[in-house]
């Protein structure tokens, strides 16, 4: 029930904030504020529940299982293991941070952004949830249509082509996912005669390796789009650069692990042959996003598509390492979408934060901004070399633990990315110097960071040490879901128990749909 | 009774359809244009009954009354357009009538 | 005492944490205070430490702090090992450390980022701490990159400069290139050993390789690479004359005793790897050498007084390289130590003189300091002698001797390695007093601005003693036989096999040395004093040579055409990212066909009614034609 009720809570909050702001644009801030606050503290407080260490190894901590459409096979199913526990974790941390780096920002509509906001928390909340994939269809969707609205009225200059841009390339793969989605329905129902769309019965399909490896694409595109995979992130750019900064902290933060968390949840495991056989095609696809992503990043001059480059580059590893298929490089890509939600969050904040004071993104026109801001200065150097992947923080033990399970799986590609650090390491210093060190060109003044501004970067700059120096927890977190995706085969057993809570409402189900079955 | 030549019947119906086609490809008043398709649902009605004839059939009878129906609610329609046109164009020109273009 | 061993690497810790922390609010006294303060606690623990580790008889200790992280077949943990090796280490890392947080408190005091300052200097110490006391490769790792940073961060110090900055970068950027390789040569220690523990590896690698097994060559390559980066050695050696944009005592601490000489750490470290790899480690012994020569030469033709010194740690750490290439480890590590005293001794002196005469750096605008900084002078004279290897007196020559004297006898070495350990010992001699000569002799060219004091005068003195009486703690053979240091390193880094009935030569090859260096001192007497035109001549005459030993052998415009160049060009012109350009070129499509078919809804009736007939009448011939 708990989940549900999250999910609630933060829709039933955006609407209440949406009206609020009718009366008081302070008063809609703060409502969204406790809002996401109290979905982390309940998220956290199911962390402590559990055990910090969480060494058990039955995976699935909270389970709900409502029938919705059961003529079809359709129910409110909402599970949570580890990875969605961590990830919920950062997404309430991430939507916290949200709401916060809007409260000067934002002036224009504010009830309807934040509306937005929450919204978009909602839908990410529910994709990291839901066991059954219709209704992970319908929260991918839900985290879509907010995300459009909040970079096409909120953002910068080129803001309607970027919304359009963003929205074209996500529904149209979303739409490949619900082709496949359906078509495994109608498969496992001919085979089994049960028509469901639980996540749990439809793992035991078998395909064909031919449809199997069809059925995967549909799936695999929508992923790697939103991951996004060169040549298909072409939408991210634009998408980041246009946002407004909340906008640009959900999606590198969380919206890009949708896709990433998809394809451990869902490709991995219900197409295990088809993905391994096109394992290495994915993982050259990862290293051409390293070092095309880092690349790009060093040529560019607006401060926020640099960060969006580096964002592809960093989503190589992820990559990498899920289809190295091997508990190390999973957990290194687990870790990975944590610390890279938080350093790239980080870095469209202080983007933020600039623009704010000197009206520009163009990092050709900052310089020596070091002695104008320390604090800022400092705090940008720790994500930068977090970017950089420097050991102590947590984006390195990420990447050493892909890299490292990557070498298990091939090692040509795990040179070239491991070459690939070379590239962040250009880049990375080439923002530094770009905006803080160098000479102050234009004679910008400013001020340090506000109260505000340090309540949302340190906590940042916290939670990265921490993850750099004690990473353990989080990998323990995640390691009976990890487990479980390199043996998807046995998952279904590991699982059988959390089926039989269903077994009643399925079994109602079967009856029906058996009936009508026979009908024909 | 003798039947009709139904060579001669269908050539009736396709002279008047033809006529009716022309003159509405030439014409440029809208309600000649209405008319001359009357003319040709009318040439089409023709082909029908003469068929039906042939064939000893109802269904040409029917189809028959089916395009008088029509017709009658399609010069309804039509001419209530008509009207519209020439209030908000003062003209019956159907070239001037060319707001609509994608 | 020993138990406190994890204290030493984190008072510096919480010496830059704090001065992170409180950013520039406190006073000058307390951020020196707390900045020199903490190095200089640490090098008291490490002597206690080091008295209690040699009490125990020299038996190793480890600390684990707390697991890192653990997945799958990995388990790392933040552990701290200290044996004989790390002691070494640490030893003079705090100690050379800490005389240089003293000497910095004066270096700095008009700086306004003095608390930044001290706060990444102790941030470096701390993490050359973990470098050397890691009792894993993950968290060696940590330490390698975290020096990487610190030295990117104190090159760059002076950030307004933008060729501060280029320098800075490129430091890291290229020392990364290394590590890159040392990060593979991980993965594959990895896949081999299931584990990346050092002594786990050390014990298991005899047990499952051979000698001249491949796969210990890979690795020792691998690892050699990323020490080559760190350490400054060819081909990765272009950095470290750049990184002496960073202030003097950053120059003295990281890019002279410390930092450059992790590489050397590394190997020796791994030593049992390079054991097994005979070719990885000829290839060391290759590399130390062709850097010896190459750098040496280049510090001939310098006129910037911190470049010569640059060039020159190089060309020693070639040495050092050298060294470990014919398995002399513990005549590496004597010199390594050697080494960070009197090349820390004379960047610093050379910082006091560069700031005496208002930031010059040109040797040339020099002159006839001997009279005006005595202090200065008598103690950059104790450290060049010492770099020169001047015979009998300095600590340079017992350590350099030893290593010449292995290279020619050792059962690795070979006449090559000698030759070029022999001729690079010329060329010491001869960079290392014409820097004298032209800095102190003759006459006085700019005039003195800041006259050092107590800070800068007292840190220079003890290093002097160090570089002068460091030596005499291990003797050859032949001059007394006192082998204290490679006794105290003896069970770790085992000693070398000579050659068969080669011991007889010991005395000639220090004879030569010996004369080969004063003989380097004379001729640099006569170029630079004596008859100075002489060594005009000799630039004139040579001067394309001259030149491109100048611009070190023009490693850095190769550099720049092949890889830098292109990478650039590459991203510049796809800035705006040809893969966009085809879903661009989709939407424009589109938009075609949309205006071609607009057209033909052009709102005329008869239009309409005769596409119609068209239409109508073209499927009737079709199908008229087309039978089903």
């Amino acid at each position: 029930m708990l989940l549900a009720l999250l999910i609630l809570l933060l829709m039933a909050g955006g609407i209440a904030s949406g009206f609020l702001a009718r009366v008081s644009h302070a008063a809609c801030r703060w409502l969204a504020l406790i809002t996401v606050t109290i979905a982390f503290a309940i998220i956290v407080s199911v962390w402590i529940d559990e055990g910090l260490s969480m060494t058990q190894t039955d995976s699935w901590l909270r389970d709900l299982y409502i029938p919705w459409i059961p003529s079809f096979g359709i129910a409110f199913h909402l599970a949570m293991d580890g990875l969605s526990l961590l990830m919920l974790a950062l997404t309430f941390f991430l939507g916290i941070l949200a709401v916060l780096v809007s409260w000067k920002e934002i002036q224009y509509r504010v009830g309807f952004f934040h509306f937005n906001l929450l919204w978009v928390v909602a839908g990410i909340t529910g994709v990291f949830l839901t066991m059954d994939l219709f209704l992970f269809y319908f929260f991918w969707e839900v985290m879509l249509i907010p995300m459009y609205f909040l970079i096409g009225i909120w953002g910068h200059e080129n803001k309607q082509y970027a919304a359009y841009k963003f929205f074209i390339f996500t529904q149209a793969s979303g739409l490949l996912m619900l082709l496949s989605i359906l078509a495994l329905y109608f498969i496992h129902g001919e085979q089994t005669g049960i028509y469901s769309f639980d996540y749990f019965s439809i793992l035991g399909t078998t395909l064909s390796p031919e449809t199997g490896r069809w059925l995967m694409f549909g799936f695999l595109i929508a992923f790697i789009v939103k991951l996004p995979v060169v040549p298909l992130h072409t939408w991210l750019p634009d998408a980041h650069t246009e946002a407004p900064t909340a906008g640009s902290l959900l999606l590198a933060g969380l919206l890009l692990k949708t896709g990433a968390y998809g394809l451990i949840r869902f490709v991995l495991p219900i197409f295990p042959e088809a993905s391994a056989s096109i394992a290495p095609v994915a993982m050259l696809l990862g290293v051409v996003g390293i070092l095309y992503g880092a690349m790009q990043a060093y040529s560019q001059t607006d401060f926020k598509r640099l960060v969006a480059y580096t964002s592809v580059s960093h989503m190589g590893f992820i990559m990498l390492g899920v289809f190295a298929f091997n508990e190390l490089a999973m957990q290194g890509v687990v870790m990975q979408m944590i610390t890279h939600g938080i350093s790239t969050g980080a870095l469209f904040v202080i983007a933020g934060v600039l623009y704010e004071r000197i009206h520009t993104r163009d990092i050709l026109r900052m310089g020596g901004m070091w002695k104008k801001v320390p604090f800022m200065g400092t705090v940008a150097m720790i994500f930068v070399m977090a970017s950089l992947g420097l050991p102590g923080l947590g984006n390195f033990v990420a990447e050493f633990m892909t890299l490292i399970g990557a070498w298990q799986a091939n090692k040509l590609f795990t040179i070239i990315a491991t070459a690939g650090l070379v590239f962040a390491t250009a880049y990375s210093l080439r923002i530094m110097q770009k905006v803080f060190l160098g000479k102050n060109i234009e004679g910008h003044s400013m001020t340090d960071l506000s109260l505000r501004e340090k309540f949302i970067l340190v906590p940042l700059c916290v939670v990265i040490i921490w993850l750099g120096l004690f990473p353990q927890q989080v990998i323990n977190a995640a390691r009976p879901t990890v487990a479980n995706s390199m043996h998807a085969k046995n998952h279904t057993a590991i699982h059988q128990e959390a089926q039989t809570n269903h077994v009643k409402y399925t079994s109602a189900f079967t009856l029906e749909k058996g009936g009508s079955h026979e009908h024909e | 009774m003798n039947a009709l030549p139904i060579d001669m019947g269908l050539l009736l119906a396709g002279v008047l359809f033809t006529l009716g086609l022309i003159s509405v490809l030439i014409r440029r008043n809208i309600i000649f244009m209405l008319i001359s398709v009357e003319i040709m649902l009318n040439a089409a009605g023709l082909a029908f009954i003469v068929a039906g004839s042939r064939w000893a059939q109802a269904d040409g009878q029917v189809m028959f009354i089916f395009i008088l129906t029509m017709a009658a609610a399609e010069v309804s329609v039509g001419l209530a357009l008509i009207l519209q046109i020439y209030h908000q164009l003062k003209t019956l020109d159907s070239d001037a009538a060319d707001k609509m273009n994608g | 005492m020993i138990k406190l061993l994890w204290l030493i690497p984190t008072l510096p810790f919480l010496g830059a944490l704090i001065l992170i922390l409180t950013g520039s609010r406190l006073s000058w006294r307390i951020a020196a205070c707390i900045g020199a303060g903490s190095i200089g606690l640490a090098a008291i623990l490490t002597i206690l430490v080091g008295y209690d580790f040699l009490a125990s008889g020299k038996e190793a200790y480890l600390h684990v702090a707390w697991n890192w992280f653990q997945a799958g077949d990995l388990s790392t943990t933040f552990s701290f090992y200290l044996d004989s090796l790390s002691m070494v280490f640490i030893f003079v890392i705090t100690f050379v450390g800490f005389l240089i947080h003293i000497y910095s408190i004066e270096f700095m005091q008009e700086d306004e980022g003095f608390s930044r300052f001290f706060a990444y200097l102790n941030l470096f110490v701390c993490s050359m701490l973990i470098l050397v006391l890691a009792d894993n490769l993950v968290l060696l790792y940590l330490g390698w990159e975290g020096v990487g940073l610190c030295s990117y961060l104190l090159i760059g110090f002076w950030y307004t400069e933008e060729k501060n900055g280029y320098a800075a970068r490129k430091a890291f950027i290229i020392t990364r290139v290394g590590d890159t390789a040392m990060a593979v040569g991980l993965f594959l220690l990895f896949t081999v050993f299931h584990t990346l523990n050092i002594q786990d590896i050390l014990t298991q690698a005899p047990l499952l390789w051979t000698t001249g097994a491949s796969m210990a060559v890979v690795i020792g390559f691998l690892l050699l690479g990323g020490a080559v980066g760190k350490s400054a050695q060819l081909p990765l050696q272009t950095w470290l004359p750049d990184a002496m944009a960073g202030p003097s005592p950053v120059s003295a601490l990281i890019h002279a005793a410390t930092m450059v000489t992790a590489g050397v750490y590394l190997i020796t470290r791994m030593h049992i790897v390079y054991e097994l790899a005979p070719l990885a480690q000829l290839w060391v012994g290759i590399i130390g050498a062709i850097t010896l020569l190459i750098a040496g030469f280049s510090a001939l033709t310098q006129f910037d007084l911190k470049r010569v010194l640059a060039y020159s740690t190089i060309s020693q750490i070639g040495y050092m390289f050298l060294a470990m290439g014919v398995g002399a480890w513990s005549a590496a590590i004597f010199h390594f130590m050697i080494h960070a005293f009197f090349k820390a001794l004379l960047f610093l002196a050379a910082g006091a003189i560069i700031m005496a005469l208002h930031h010059e750096h040109d040797m040339f605008r020099m002159g006839g300091l001997k009279n005006k900084l005595p202090v200065i002078y008598w103690t950059f004279l104790i450290g060049a002698a010492s770099l020169a290897a001047l015979p009998f007196v300095t600590a340079g020559f017992y350590s350099k001797d030893q290593i010449l004297w292995l290279a020619w006898a050792g059962e690795k070495g070979n006449l090559w390695f000698f030759l070029a350990a022999l001729t690079g010992a010329v060329v010491t001699a001869v960079y290392t007093f014409r820097m004298v000569f032209i800095t102190f002799f003759g006459e006085a060219k700019t005039k003195i601005s800041h006259v050092p004091g107590m800070r800068i005068t007292v840190p220079l003195m003890v290093l002097a003693a160090l570089s002068f009486a460091g030596g005499f703690i291990e003797l050859p053979h032949t001059l007394g036989h006192f082998t204290l240091f490679s006794d105290y390193l003896s069970p770790l880094l085992p000693a070398v096999t000579l050659k068969e009935g080669i011991e007889t030569t010991e005395w000639t090859i220090q004879l030569v040395t010996a004369v080969l260096a004063l003989g380097g001192l004379y001729l640099t007497y006569i170029l630079y004093v004596k008859q100075p035109q002489l060594s005009n001549e000799i630039k004139s005459s040579t001067f394309e040579l001259h030149q491109f030993w100048f611009r070190g052998w023009d490693f850095d415009a190769l550099y720049n055409f092949v890889f830098v160049r292109p990478f650039v060009f590459l991203s510049r012109i796809n800035k705006n990212d040809v893969i966009d350009q085809f879903y661009t070129g989709l939407v424009q499509i589109t938009e075609y066909f949309n205006s071609a078919f607009v057209k033909t809804q052009n709102g005329v009736l008869r239009w309409y009614v005769m596409s119609i007939v068209v239409g109508a009448i073209l499927i009737l011939t079709i199908s008229l034609f087309v039978q089903p």
